[in-house]
């Protein structure tokens, strides 16, 4: 077993793990943060996407004990004008990837912020990229929506960054 | 009426939760349950011959191993045919866990229960199974032509086989008509097969209550009501002492509604015997591996017409791939054989299907539930006439369509639930209109010239439907006004995503003319609702729906007598706005339906200010009849049932333009239009997110989605990482436009429209390359590599 500390959602966490446990089942189960989910846990489909200092990963793919003394936001901790915008523009239906998809694209969004380029960008030199319904899509492809809801996601983000 | 909430675009009163992590679907409960997991054959076929738990047994945290022998009589036998049919002539269904035969890898053998699920898995890797291997049936036609039998009493793997034939008008078969026609074709199409895969597996989650003898059960399910009729025989529970509630559920597409799962019955079982809480979830491998998928079939048509494209005679052959057991039946071909006539009048049909058992994961429906391969079929078969005529391919469709003045028009074939296939309504010539509008039909011709100008290559295809949905036999609504004034609606058919929360909270809003605020809904939970279906065949919104809308009535009729009988007015001069009854004319003489539901139930006990009014003291009612009047019951409640004599059925056509690179094949969608008609519509917001859903899941069908088996029965790509499905980056705009037509079936009429988005999108997509490149598609799905093998052997 593992002694971690965990700053989630703001708060100190203790956690007693084995090296083993994945930080979304470390979350979920440990820590009873459940609205983070397991759509394949193959690090494939997104839904377990939470935010590490920050930064967009698939927690199923990453260990609990990789995250000792990390800051990692979960959707029970977000709260973006993003969320609004997915209601409004009907981004998801059963809800179950919908935790993954708004951690992504806050995540997509602060990559964007850096300047970060995506597959589809034309000019990779240029520090401004206009974030196109193009971009958007590209830059969400790693969040798997069975519900097919992408034009409702694609819509509130689009409103999310205007 | 006059909080008119029905047909306005409302947001959904489910989201709220979603959007903040607090939505509670299966694994989200029962933190505290042991584990289970599962022992699943690696092999495609084999007898068992020994397991050895020895090792296994070792383990700190083991709490219990159970095999076939290990289960009493009823769970011990085979699980259910849900739906027997006399063309079923060898059903078989499987073990909860096998017997001595495994039929398909991914077939449960043993069940573990552990501390928790790292420690259960741990376990059941230390489990050593013995076993006889036999040589697998995989493949259609290898199934039909083998001499192995996945079943040693099923000959020729044939589990079903079924002909429905309806002569012309004039009394010729089809044979006769297509023998007589100026034209004939001959062709083969090919459906690989899909699954549901919704994102969240299935699950179950157990908890006896030894003090109360009872059992509550939740299940990712779609349908709960049934479930818990299965547990509670299996059993052997009385049904009371049964619960089966189905949580927020991530997605179900069909994979859902078939019950009892094995885990649905061994799970509640062990919970039982052990005295302790038990969670079952399902991981992804074994969703591919141990669900079920659908689609794969082989169709030989044989088709005559005349110089106007007019269907003479049409005969179709179909192979359809059930895999290895048979637990809901021959729904599927059932439908593909009746849905395949879509919007069309032609004049001789003759379908006949085989249903063959190979050894893979078993076959049930997905949505759109085998109407994608007949509509592959009929909209290929459209396609082809055109090209061997020289005609326009709409116009081809609408030399054939049913008119709108020839309702309720007759297919001559059973339907799915036992009963004609009739369709109520419909204006498909109206539709087409619409559709050519907006994807600019007429305007391509020039557009793909230009583009060909360019060296690119462009192509448009279309392709119609017609939807039986709202199958019976019923589902009931209850709806109870208690005395803060809130309207509390159950009913007993259970959501995956639709939005039910909202669309009959909107039906009961409007009904009983109270703000939507006011209104809470609860569905899939037995101990609100004991009698219901399920979640399937595009059916929540119209028997659910129509069935909340009549208990809505009878509540209403209830609070207008009582409100009568405090104003002393007359019933009929009453109104009810912002759930307040008031006189036509005179709102001061008002009442709220808060207080008519405390005056609707006599009180002895006052347990608060508003309850005083409701006592013997208090009311002012007449000493000749009794507090409650006879006929009458207390309170403001009221249940409905809707059952309807037959479906009703939704239609729709689909057009894209794709575009193919003429180096690398790769296929892209650059415009997908979409009219639709489900009747009237509750909430347009919500239609708009179903047929963009299946629009999604019908390109994943068209472009990417096939289950890859080997000749050994394994499945190579059981990965969301290898099995391939539409991200945001793969489904294009969807452009749609809507009619009208009500179903004359219902009171509210509407017809469904869950899986109308994914049933033409092959055909589509198909009839679209077909056009870019110039050589016929006559399989589903086409992946640049297929499409790039095709230009190799079809010169332009």
């Amino acid at each position: 077993m593992a002694d971690i500390r965990m700053r989630v959602n703001g708060s100190i966490e203790k956690l007693d793990v084995e090296p083993r446990v994945s930080l979304l089942d470390a979350l979920r189960e440990h820590l009873g943060l459940t609205g983070t989910k397991k759509g394949c846990d193959q690090g494939a489909c997104g839904a377990c996407t939470v935010l590490a200092d920050g930064e967009r990963i698939v927690s199923c793919l990453a260990l609990a004990v990789q995250y000792a003394d990390r800051d990692i936001t979960t959707i029970e901790g977000v709260t973006s004008p993003l969320q609004r915008s997915f209601v409004r523009h009907d981004g998801f239906q059963c809800g179950y990837c919908t935790s993954g998809q708004i951690c992504s694209a806050v995540g997509m969004l602060t990559e964007h912020a850096a300047g970060a380029p995506s597959a589809v960008t034309g000019d990779l030199a240029t520090m401004e990229i206009e974030l196109t319904a193009e971009e958007i899509r590209e830059r969400m492809s790693g969040n798997l929506c069975r519900c097919g809801a992408y034009n409702g996601i694609v819509a509130a983000i689009e409103e999310g960054i205007r | 009426m006059t909080t008119k909430l029905f047909g306005e675009p409302v947001r959904r009163r489910e989201d709220a939760r979603l959007v903040s992590g607090e939505g509670r679907f299966l694994d989200d409960l029962g933190q505290q349950a042991l584990a289970a997991a599962f022992v699943r054959s690696p092999h495609a076929h084999a007898r068992i011959t020994s397991i050895d738990v020895d090792a296994a047994l070792e383990v700190a945290g083991l709490v219990a191993i159970y095999t076939w022998e290990d289960l009493p009589a009823g769970v011990a036998e085979p699980l259910p045919l849900l739906i027997p049919h006399p063309a079923l002539t060898h059903g078989r269904t499987a073990y909860p866990l096998a017997r001595d035969i495994v039929r398909h890898v991914g077939e449960p053998i043993v069940m573990v229960v552990a501390r928790d699920r790292y420690l259960a898995e741990d376990i059941c890797s230390l489990i050593e199974i013995g076993y006889e291997y036999f040589k697998p049936v995989v493949g259609l036609e290898e199934a039909v032509s083998s001499t192995h039998l996945v079943h040693q009493d099923v000959p020729g793997n044939v589990g079903a086989h079924l002909v429905q034939e309806v002569p012309s008008a004039g009394g010729q078969s089809a044979a006769e008509a297509i023998a007589a026609a100026p034209h004939t074709l001959a062709f083969r199409l090919d459906i690989e097969r899909s699954a549901c895969m919704p994102l969240e597996g299935k699950g179950v989650y157990a908890r006896w209550d030894a003090d109360d003898e009872s059992l509550r059960v939740y299940s990712s399910t779609q349908t709960s009501t049934s479930v818990r009729m299965a547990i509670a025989a299996k059993l052997g529970l009385p049904l009371p002492k049964v619960e089966v509630i189905a949580p927020d559920v991530g997605g179900g597409f069909g994979v859902k509604i078939v019950h009892p799962w094995p885990e649905e019955v061994l799970v509640p079982w062990a919970a039982r015997l052990l005295n302790q809480e038990i969670k079952w979830t399902e991981d992804r491998r074994e969703h591919f591996i141990s669900s079920a998928h659908e689609r794969a079939q082989i169709q030989h048509v044989q088709v005559g017409f005349d110089d106007a494209g007019r269907v003479l005679g049409l005969s179709v052959e179909i192979l359809h791939d059930h895999g290895a057991y048979t637990p809901y039946g021959i729904i599927v071909p059932i439908i593909t054989s009746t849905q395949l006539l879509g919007p069309y009048r032609i004049g001789a049909y003759r379908v006949e299907f085989s249903s063959i058992y190979t050894n893979t994961v078993q076959v049930t429906p997905y949505r759109g539930a085998g109407r994608p391969q007949g509509v592959f079929c009929m909209e290929r078969t459209m396609d082809k006439i055109a090209q061997k005529l020289g005609l326009d391919r709409a116009d081809v469709r609408a030399a054939n369509f049913i008119q709108p003045d020839q309702f309720p028009y007759d297919q001559g074939l059973i339907f799915q639930d036992g009963r004609p296939l009739i369709y109520d309504s419909g204006d498909y010539p109206e539709s087409l209109r619409k559709l050519k509008d907006l994807i600019g039909w007429d305007e391509f011709p020039a557009l793909r010239e230009s583009a060909r100008a360019e060296g690119r290559r462009l192509g448009i295809g279309l392709g119609c439907y017609v939807e039986g949905t709202g199958v019976g036999p019923y589902e009931g609504g209850h709806i109870q006004i208690t005395s803060d004034g809130r309207v509390h609606v159950s009913t007993g058919l259970t959501s995956q995503g639709q939005g039910h929360e909202t669309v009959f909270a909107q039906i009961a809003a409007t009904e009983l003319g109270v703000p939507i605020e006011r209104v809470s809904v609860v569905t899939g939970d037995t101990r609100r609702f004991g009698y219901a279906v399920g979640t399937f065949a595009s059916r929540a919104a119209v028997m659910s729906g129509n069935a909340i809308a009549l208990a809505c009535r009878k509540v209403r009729e209830k609070a207008l007598r009582v409100a009568a009988d405090a104003l002393e007015a007359d019933p009929r001069d009453l109104e009810i706005t912002d759930g307040v009854v008031h006189v036509v004319g005179s709102p001061a003489a008002s009442i709220p339906l808060a207080t008519v539901a405390v005056l609707s139930n006599p009180l002895r006990y006052a347990f608060d200010e508003e309850a005083k009014r409701a006592t013997q003291f208090a009311t002012t009612g007449s000493m000749d009849r009794p507090p409650v009047a006879e006929g009458e019951e207390p309170g403001l409640e009221g249940k409905g049932y809707y059952s309807p004599i037959r479906s009703t059925f939704a239609s729709g056509m689909h057009a894209a333009i794709v575009e193919t690179d003429p180096e690398t094949a790769e296929i892209r969608i650059l415009r997908y239009a979409v009219v639709h008609d489900c009747g009237k519509m509750i909430n347009p917001m919500l239609v708009e997110g179903q047929i963009h859903g299946g629009v999604a899941q019908g390109v994943g069908g068209a472009l990417y989605e096939k289950m890859v088996y080997d000749e050994h029965g394994q499945l190579l790509n059981a990965s969301f990482m290898d099995f391939l499905m539409p991200y945001a980056t793969e489904i294009p705009h969807i452009e749609t436009d809507h009619l009208e037509t009500p179903s004359p079936l219902n009171p509210l009429g509407i017809k469904g429209a869950g899986e109308a988005g994914v049933i033409p999108v092959s055909a589509v997509i198909a009839a679209a390359i077909e056009d870019a490149e110039g050589f016929p598609i006559d399989r589903m799905p086409i992946s640049p590599s297929d499409l790039y093998d095709l230009r190799l052997r079809s010169p332009r």
